[in-house]
């Protein structure tokens, strides 16, 4: 079952983005990237309809990459936001929809903070201090009341992280398998490593 | 470029929290009506100065229909980008917009290309305040001080002169009317001549916001910076 998920700590947007592509029942893949890194700052996961998924991600991808050709400079998250939920708006009322649900995570180089955005296909857009999309969401929003720190270090951050992906491990009927991991600060984005899980007595 | 060598001077002056925007009114006279101006105006304060968008004050030498055209599709365009990106534009991306569309008319043939030069004073948290020029051509350049229209050579020279790195507005001020005052053909500055506007950062919200100084405000500044009609008419006659 996809699930994806994102949080915000100090200084930086963490996002995760299960690695299974499946086909009814049957397991098809177990190492498909579901992120794109849009630009130097900016990540986004996605999941939804395969087929739409990767259409419309590599479209932001590219429109977005350039508008960083054309202005010299890096879309702001919010920017990037707004226009990827009205471009998702007007495809909803379109013949065709994509069917595409986001997670969009990025740092503002202009006042050096980290934003993260709940999108989904329905063309809604909410700016969140954590979110998840898919089943995973059940699960793991209540683990994310309990743990979030808008202030934690990275290690902390990540540490949250294993928690929710751990949690809908062990409750979810279905296997969700690897996740994918991304940060995005200062520095850019740049893939990184979970932390081994803690086993919950 | 003929009629913009003519137009009215609009200087402008980049400050490091803030840009001046001054333009000198060539249509005056007693029987114009001044009404609607007198209050200001949302957008514009009559002639050369107008609001381009919540960020942008734009001011204009050159001919005035083809600037009412330009500035209606720099206000449309604003407003689409922020349709699109619930952002203001940033103020490069305005200028190119306009530039863009200015140089199409030098390339097809058959239309006459708008006989208009714009100083664009704005502000974005890409690049915070910037002083845009943009000519005829399509061609646009970023400034510190800059000027266009009648007698902006002499201006040019006036401001390379007396402009220093790191001005406040409030020097940027001074330093505007002190040189408009000395490059204008009339000997005496009055609101009757001259349009006069800031874009600073509001202090309370830290958002751009655009002053486009009334009339009486105008007088107000020009007595306040020492030239006001009565003082020449003092000195002449001592």
């Amino acid at each position: 079952m996809e699930c994806s998920f994102a949080l915000v700590g100090k200084g930086y947007v963490l996002v995760a983005a299960d690695t299974t592509a499946a086909r009814s029942i049957v397991k098809m893949k177990s190492d498909e990237d579901k992120t794109k890194v849009l630009s130097p700052h900016l990540v986004m996961t996605y999941s939804g309809e395969p087929g739409d998924t990767v259409q419309f991600a590599e479209y932001i991808e590219r429109n977005i990459r350039l508008q960083h050709m054309r202005n010299n400079h890096e879309l702001r998250p919010q920017s990037s936001a707004a226009w990827i939920r009205r471009t998702l708006a007007d495809s909803l009322r379109s013949r065709h929809p994509y069917s595409v649900n986001l997670l969009l995570g990025g740092y503002d180089e202009a006042t050096s903070t980290p934003h993260l955005y709940w999108i989904d296909y329905l063309g809604t857009i909410a700016s969140v201090p954590y979110a998840a999309h898919g089943y995973g969401s059940y699960f793991a929003l209540s683990t994310l009341d309990r743990y979030h720190n808008p202030a934690a270090s990275l290690e902390e951050g990540l540490r949250t992280l294993r928690r929710c992906i751990d949690e809908v491990a062990n409750r979810m009927a279905i296997g969700v398998g690897k996740f994918k991991v991304r940060v995005v600060d200062k520095d850019g984005a740049r893939e990184v490593e979970l932390p081994p899980s803690v086993s919950v007595a | 470029m003929e009629a913009i060598s003519h137009a009215g001077t609009v200087m402008g002056v980049l400050a490091k929290d803030g840009v001046v925007l001054a333009a000198e009114k060539k249509v005056t006279g007693k029987l114009l009506d001044l009404s609607i101006a007198k209050e200001g105006g949302y957008g514009g304060s009559g002639e050369k100065i107008f609001l381009l968008n919540n960020n942008v004050v734009a001011g204009v030498a050159g001919l005035t229909a083809d600037a009412n055209s330009l500035i209606n599709y720099a206000r449309q365009a604003a407003q689409r980008h922020l349709f699109s990106f619930n952002e203001d534009i940033p103020v490069e991306q305005l200028a190119q917009r306009l530039c863009d569309l200015k140089q199409g008319y030098t390339q097809y043939g058959g239309l006459r290309p708008f006989g208009v030069s714009l100083l664009y004073a704005g502000y974005d948290p890409h690049y915070q305040f910037q002083l845009y020029h943009s000519d005829p051509s399509g061609n646009y350049s970023g400034w510190k001080a800059t000027c266009i229209g009648a007698n902006n050579g002499t201006a040019q020279s006036l401001l390379k002169q007396e402009y220093k790195d790191g001005l406040s507005t409030e020097e940027a001020i001074a330093l505007t009317i002190k040189i408009m005052s000395k490059t204008m053909d009339s000997t005496t500055l009055s609101s009757e001549k001259l349009e006069f506007s800031t874009l600073t950062l509001d202090p309370t919200t830290k958002q751009p916001l655009a002053k486009i100084y009334k009339p009486a405000e105008i007088d107000a500044l020009l007595a306040k910076h020492g030239i006001e009609k009565k003082e020449d008419d003092v000195a002449m006659a001592s």
